[in-house]
């Protein structure tokens, strides 16, 4: 039974003059004697925010939370997201005193026990990506690219080269070209060969003196493992250039093949994918970056240092550092999360996570593709596209209608027309944190819709609070804000 | 592995779906000599309460990590009511992702266009985005954006009274690019009109500014930006997310883009990470903003609903010409500031305010009486201000760290130029949270420490 | 204007020229491929163009592309009206969907663009 009164939006929720009373009285006088802020820079009126009592505050947003799938709730084999199991644990550790409570310009000597956590975190992402200098401070993958982007250029100003070229394949995702611009690189895309496999001739033709960097994922987005990676970084490394890793797709590779031992020299971790922070409806994420020993001068302050002789942790700037590219140390509430996850699972337990993401995916795989098209072959790493095409063509259902149907059925939609060298894409990951019965009962759910009449699956979702919002109409005339309506 | 799910049974008839006899062979997939042949070296696996333990140990010392905290410099130690922390703790939000699928995701975008309307009523300012990654580079982000509107790209002005990290991720974030970056040299800690027309011109993009600014001070924002909109330039605010409540909003001083630290509305201190870059702009530049906008619409039946809008601006579709990089959005502080303001209202933004900066001046005014101790800047300031002592900062603060009151940060940890003296000067902030008795205490051992 | 009669960009610009002023619009067949388009970006008169920079930017919601001027020119004038009335584009690409007027600086640049037949050939080909 839904509550609309509850999910009314909060401006329609208010009774002005309300009057809460959220802090207590001043305990301090009036004094004289110190500047007095100016008339014209005080605000005339009061905030026009809306005034709500705490227990509908409260009744609004349980009401709203149950209009959202999650992992806690559903499958969601959202690909390229790897939506696994967020543990209850990391959230109660994440609230001890100096995780939630420490200010960033606080003394050193009340965070020893702090810094010797993230320090170790460190060493534990170098020794996952085989690339030994770290840095934790970036907010998310897309702004770890960035960062390691500005690294490597440091790195080649300091060597008295000018690289200006950043290269990547069709296939890659979005962020990529965009943090490349953002880094003032020239931006050269490679259509790519089979299976969105790097085809190594096209590579060769593209790079000279002027490459700096190819940026490539692997298992790249079809979900697939680049099989010549060391002979794509030997190319890159023979002309001088160097190899990014996007670690989107890390998940299909712990404890199995390290960034650092195929011939990457640089990477970003998603902590909030592969080490499970929350995903939190879109963020926040960290995005750390390891990187070869002769970048690692070149690495954004700060850094955690250990001085063994004092027993002693500090913040560090690396001595030719890049600077800063965010505020303060880090997203240390995320990092942390994937510290506990990482503590809680060892070497062993990395590595299982990743074999058993990659039987999921494989196990889904083996039962989807006698009635979906698998274009790229029936074997993958931690997730594979399959394509609507033929249902479209003989149907007309869409894969977005077969999206929205899943929903219906209480699953979430897999990611859909992505990568886009897939036509009609359904993107499947499952992750480790799933049961055979769960992937069972998915692969049976969407055979049932792939022969449910056209019509019924056009329609979907029949059963959600709202059904395929109007995009167009969204975009012509944004209404991005509530504005109280004209008395 | 802790978190496991199938038999040997179910693993083997999995494995038989499949084809095959074992995982190894799926891994066939990597080329036999880049694979790990050994095990990672990381510590052994734990168990949830081993781990509760050592973390415990480790993280869980001093009650209150940051003691008696009078810290201040862009994040601070204010109030979460508790409602903030069991919402947000809902799995149906922070297990939730992007919300692609609209049908699916009604609560998150909903929660999202709450908070984008809480942001603009908050700053007065006409749209924001569903939230950037932090302050720091909330400011990088709208500078960039003022070059998509006016095409300038040679020239940015910054003020010296802007927060030291946020003018260092500046230059971090242009330092390929060509841009020059200006400063405005600070007299007795404001940016005068004088200062500021001395270093904008017909090139210059945009014109960056704090209210307050990182010395706490009380800037003339609206005489800055006239000076800026003159030249064509667009004027830039970062601001104080608690400011709104007894000062001006941003809105009312006519800049264009105005930014700030979301973290005072809910979010803990976590030693700097994960935060809340607020940013909001005018009506006019929507289609140049970087990061995600929810819209409301109209579902097939014409019911009210809400989806993801303006995508074509991001990454995922425009690529190398995205309005920024940025993928996510930092979606769970901006839930934990939705609840927050929500639960606040206009009276609680109010009385947090007024309290900030009644107590601030009681502080300076018990500070300043102490022997030895002065306002650096003889200025108007909300909840900030600097004080300058007879004796070094650094050592000051550590005196009073060792009381169990941690106040700074002193001002010689930053690369400040132009200013000269600093050596023994240090920030003093002030939110509702401390009490008379505290500030009273911080005087006595201050006191202490300098005789 | 008749579609046989104009010239057209490989960027799917079709041009009407009359004396020293080029009409510019979008074609019929970018259109369709963009589907449904939600904003548009106009030129500001005066401002001069080289052949192939970017003048402006068509928006549908999962995708953007530029608008390019086809030969070098100052813009003269713009159809005010066309980014709040945007079905004008599927409806009348050719007439009242023009986008800019713009005086021709390098009348022998007309002779890169294409006829009808010749951009219906490279549409086939750039659709494949």
């Amino acid at each position: 039974m839904r509550n609309q009164t509850a999910t009314q939006l909060l401006f329609q929720m208010s009774s002005p003059g309300r009057g809460t009373i959220v802090f207590p009285p001043s305990d301090v006088p009036a004094v004289s004697g110190v500047p007095e802020l100016p008339a014209q820079c005080l605000g005339s009126a009061q905030l026009p925010l809306p005034e709500i009592a705490e227990p509908d505050v409260v009744r609004h947003f349980v009401n709203l939370s149950t209009l959202n799938m999650s992992v806690d709730s559903h499958f969601y084999p959202l690909g390229s997201c790897t939506m696994k199991y967020n543990p209850k644990r990391h959230e109660r550790l994440a609230r001890l005193p100096q995780a939630a409570t420490s200010h960033p310009y606080q003394p050193e000597s009340q965070l020893q026990g702090l810094l010797s956590v993230l320090y170790e975190m460190q060493h534990m992402l170098a020794e996952i990506s085989g690339l030994p200098g770290v840095s934790l401070h970036p907010a998310a993958g897309a702004q770890g690219e960035f960062t390691a982007l500005l690294t490597a250029a440091a790195y080649f100003r300091d060597r008295g080269e000018n690289r200006t070229r950043v290269l990547f394949p069709a296939s890659a995702h979005g962020t990529n070209p965009a943090s490349a611009a953002l880094a003032g690189f020239e931006c050269v895309q490679l259509s790519g060969g089979k299976n969105g496999f790097v085809d190594l001739d096209e590579l060769k033709a593209q790079l000279d003196d002027r490459t700096a960097v190819f940026m490539v994922t692997n298992p790249n987005t079809l979900g697939l493992f680049e099989r010549d990676i060391a002979k794509v970084a030997q190319l890159l490394h023979d002309v001088g250039g160097l190899v990014y890793i996007d670690g989107a797709n890390m998940n299909a590779i712990l404890g199995k093949t390290r960034p650092g031992d195929f011939g990457g020299d640089m990477m970003h971790y998603n902590v909030h994918k592969t080490f499970t922070g929350p995903h939190g409806a879109g963020g926040p994420g960290a995005g750390p970056i390891a990187v070869r020993d002769f970048l690692a001068p070149f690495l954004p302050a700060p850094i955690v240092t250990y001085d063994a002789a004092k027993n002693w942790y500090s913040l560090s700037k690396p001595a030719k550092s890049i600077g800063q590219v965010r505020t303060f140390f880090g997203n240390v509430g995320i990092l942390l999360r994937g510290y506990f996850y990482i503590r809680t699972l060892g070497g062993k337990g990395l590595r299982e996570a990743s074999e058993l993401a990659v039987l999921n995916a494989n196990y889904l795989l083996s039962q989807v593709k006698d009635f979906l098209e698998v274009p790229h072959g029936d074997r993958c790493m931690h997730e594979f596209v399959a394509s609507g095409r033929k249902l479209k063509e003989e149907t007309g259902v869409t894969t977005m209608d077969v999206a929205k149907r899943l929903l219906d059925y209480g699953f979430h939609a897999p990611t859909v027309y992505f990568p886009l060298v897939v036509e009609e894409a359904l993107m499947m990951e499952p992750t480790e944190t799933e049961s055979q019965q769960t992937l069972d009962a998915f692969a049976a759910t969407l055979r049932t819709i792939c022969s449910e009449p056209a019509e019924l699956v056009k329609g979907a979702p029949h059963s959600t609070a709202v059904c395929r919002p109007d995009e167009v109409n969204a975009a012509r005339k944004p209404i991005l804000c509530w504005s109280a309506p004209n008395c | 592995m802790a978190y496991l799910f199938d038999t040997p049974e179910q693993r083997r008839r999995m494995l038989e779906a499949i084809g095959i006899s074992s995982i190894d062979e799926l891994f066939t997939q990597i080329p036999a000599e880049l694979q790990l042949k050994r095990e990672l070296h990381l510590p052994e696996p734990v168990s949830e309460l081993a781990l509760e333990q050592d973390m415990t140990r480790r993280l869980g010392q001093g009650g209150t990590s940051a003691g008696i905290c009078f810290l201040g410099g862009g994040v601070y130690d204010h109030f979460i009511p508790a409602v903030v922390d069991e919402i947000t703790s809902r799995g149906e939000f922070y297990t939730a992702y992007t919300p692609y699928q609209a049908e699916a995701s009604q609560g998150t975008l909903q929660a999202f266009y709450e908070y984008q309307t809480l942001i603009s009523q908050l700053t007065g300012m006409d749209v924001s985005n569903a939230s950037l990654y932090e302050g720091g580079t909330a400011v990088s982000e709208a500078v960039f954006m003022a070059m998509r509107v006016n095409g300038r790209h040679n020239k940015v002005v910054f003020a010296g009274t802007l927060h030291p990290e946020y003018r260092q991720v500046l230059e971090t974030y242009f330092s390929r690019l060509g841009t020059t970056l200006v400063e405005i040299p600070h007299e007795n800690g404001v940016i005068t009109a004088e200062a500021c027309r001395a270093a904008v011109d017909d090139q210059t993009c945009a014109v960056v500014m704090q209210q307050p600014n990182f010395f706490g001070c009380i800037e003339d924002i609206t005489t800055l930006t006239e000076i800026a909109h003159a030249a064509g330039a667009l004027a830039i605010l970062a601001f104080d997310a608690v400011s709104p409540g007894l000062l001006k909003r941003p809105g009312e001083y006519g800049v264009d883009i105005a930014v700030a630290e979301g973290q005072p509305l809910g979010t803990p201190l976590q030693f700097g990470g994960p935060l809340l870059g607020i940013f909001t702009c005018r009506n006019e530049y929507v289609r140049k903003m970087p990061g995600r906008l929810i819209g409301k619409t109209t579902d097939r039946k014409g019911k009210e609903c809400f989806v993801l809008n303006l995508q074509a601006r991001e990454q995922h579709i425009r690529r190398d010409k995205a309005t920024s990089n940025i993928c996510t959005n930092q979606g769970l502080l901006a839930l934990r500031t939705t609840v927050f303001l929500a639960t606040v209202g206009p009276n609680g933004m109010r009385q947090m305010a007024t309290l900030s900066h009644q107590k601030a001046r009681y502080a300076a005014s018990v500070l300043t009486k102490i022997p030895g101790v002065s306002l650096k800047f003889q200025q108007p300031f909300f909840r900030e201000f600097v004080l300058q002592t007879s004796k070094p900062a650094e050592a000051v603060l550590s005196a009073l760290t060792a009381k169990g009151i941690n106040v700074g940060p002193h001002l010689s940890r930053f690369d400040l130029h132009n200013v000269s003296g600093m050596e023994n000067c240090f920030l003093v902030a002030l939110t509702e949270k401390r009490t008379r008795e505290e500030i009273d205490g911080l005087a006595e051992a201050l006191k202490a420490v300098l005789s | 204007m008749k579609p046989e009669d104009l010239k057209y960009a490989k960027t799917h610009e079709w041009v009407a020229v009359d004396g020293d002023t080029a009409t510019i619009g979008i074609t019929d067949f970018a259109v369709q491929l963009l589907t449904d388009i939600v904003y548009l970006s106009l030129p500001t008169v005066g401002k001069k163009f080289a052949p192939g920079e970017s003048m402006g930017e068509i928006e549908s919601v999962k995708a953007v592309s530029d608008i390019y001027a086809p030969v070098r020119g100052e813009i003269v004038a713009v159809n005010q009206s066309l980014p709040d009335n945007l079905a004008l584009l599927s409806d009348s690409p050719f007439e009242k969907a023009w986008i800019a007027k713009l005086r021709i600086a390098d009348p022998t640049q007309l002779s890169q663009l294409m006829n009808r037949a010749e951009y219906l050939k490279h549409c086939e080909k750039d659709h494949h």
